[in-house]
């Protein structure tokens, strides 16, 4: 862009942000995946655990 | 599921306070590019991202070699684990790559053939993932996941050396002196230390996640047995 056009670096601090938060939401959303799903197994776990009880 | 081991609390703590200091790094401690600007300092990132991704792919094609050999389940859900994982953060490469890429390139996205490969790289995973969601029997499921993530580990190779076997204009940062290539740059010490600094944050990152990863894994394992046990 405008590489050769200028003497101080080019002005890219909103690119700069984006980046940063792309890379930071995207570790976020699976770190929340992570504790969904665990808790989520927890729950069918501990349903599927009382229904073996009933059956015995 | 087991109660969460002491050594796994030690690394949640040592990676957090780790990948925050590669962030202070990245932000306070690394210079500004002189051509380039702040957007440079999202390579630290992007390629420790990429680096996580292909560490990924590499650890599923372990996996799958080993489960093939023993048979142990546990290495399958080591596998998925990994793929899921490096999937992740290889998506995490290519997305901050393209916001790189558009005030340096003058375009968000060009079919480089690194860019090329990356995307077919993370196809490559993504249909991994739908070969185990359309397969019930659990066996049939991890002999199939172990071939394909042997076969497809393949594409990681060519995408890292692709830059180096094509001609393209991604930058080989390291020991790379192509002048076609746009928005390649010397490093400086700080610049350099930074970087590995990153590297070796997003290294922490990926164990402390694997592990939860696959105990995740095994808890669903758990379910599904039980599931299959209250069926019959």
């Amino acid at each position: 862009m405008y590489l050769s056009v200028l003497d101080q670096p080019a002005p890219t601090m909103p690119y700069f942000i984006a980046g940063y938060a792309v890379i930071f939401t995207f570790m976020l959303i699976y770190l929340v995946s992570l504790v969904l799903r665990s808790r989520n197994l927890k729950q069918d776990l501990q349903t599927l655990e009382e229904l073996e009880k009933k059956e015995k | 599921m087991q109660a969460k081991p002491r050594w796994l609390s030690i690394l949640d703590g040592v990676t957090a306070v780790i990948f925050a200091a590669a962030v202070a790094m990245v932000f306070f401690y690394a210079p500004e590019e002189a051509v380039m600007g702040m957007v440079q300092k999202v390579f630290y990132f992007h390629v420790s991202a990429g680096w996580v991704g292909m560490l990924g792919f590499l650890v599923a094609m372990i996996a799958g070699i080993i489960y093939l050999r023993t048979g142990d389940h546990k290495w399958d859900i080591a596998g998925l684990a990994a793929v899921e994982i490096g999937m992740v953060f290889a998506l995490i490469n290519i997305v901050s790559g393209s916001i790189w890429a558009r005030p340096i390139w003058n375009t968000w996205w060009t079919w480089d053939p690194r860019l090329t490969t990356a995307t077919i790289m993370e196809l490559i995973y993504a249909a991994y993932l739908m070969l185990r969601a359309g397969i019930e029997d659990p066996d049939r499921r991890a002999r199939f996941g172990a071939v394909y993530a042997i076969i497809g580990f393949i594409s990681v190779p060519l995408t890292f050396l692709s830059i180096r076997i094509f001609r393209t204009i991604h930058p080989v940062v390291i020991g790379g002196e192509d002048p076609s290539a746009k928005g390649a740059f010397d490093m400086t010490p700080k610049m350099l230390q930074t970087f590995m600094f990153s590297l070796l944050a997003f290294s922490f990152v990926f164990a402390d996640l694997f592990w939860h990863r696959v105990r995740l894994g095994q808890l669903a394992d758990k379910v599904e047995q039980l599931r299959l046990k209250l069926i019959q």
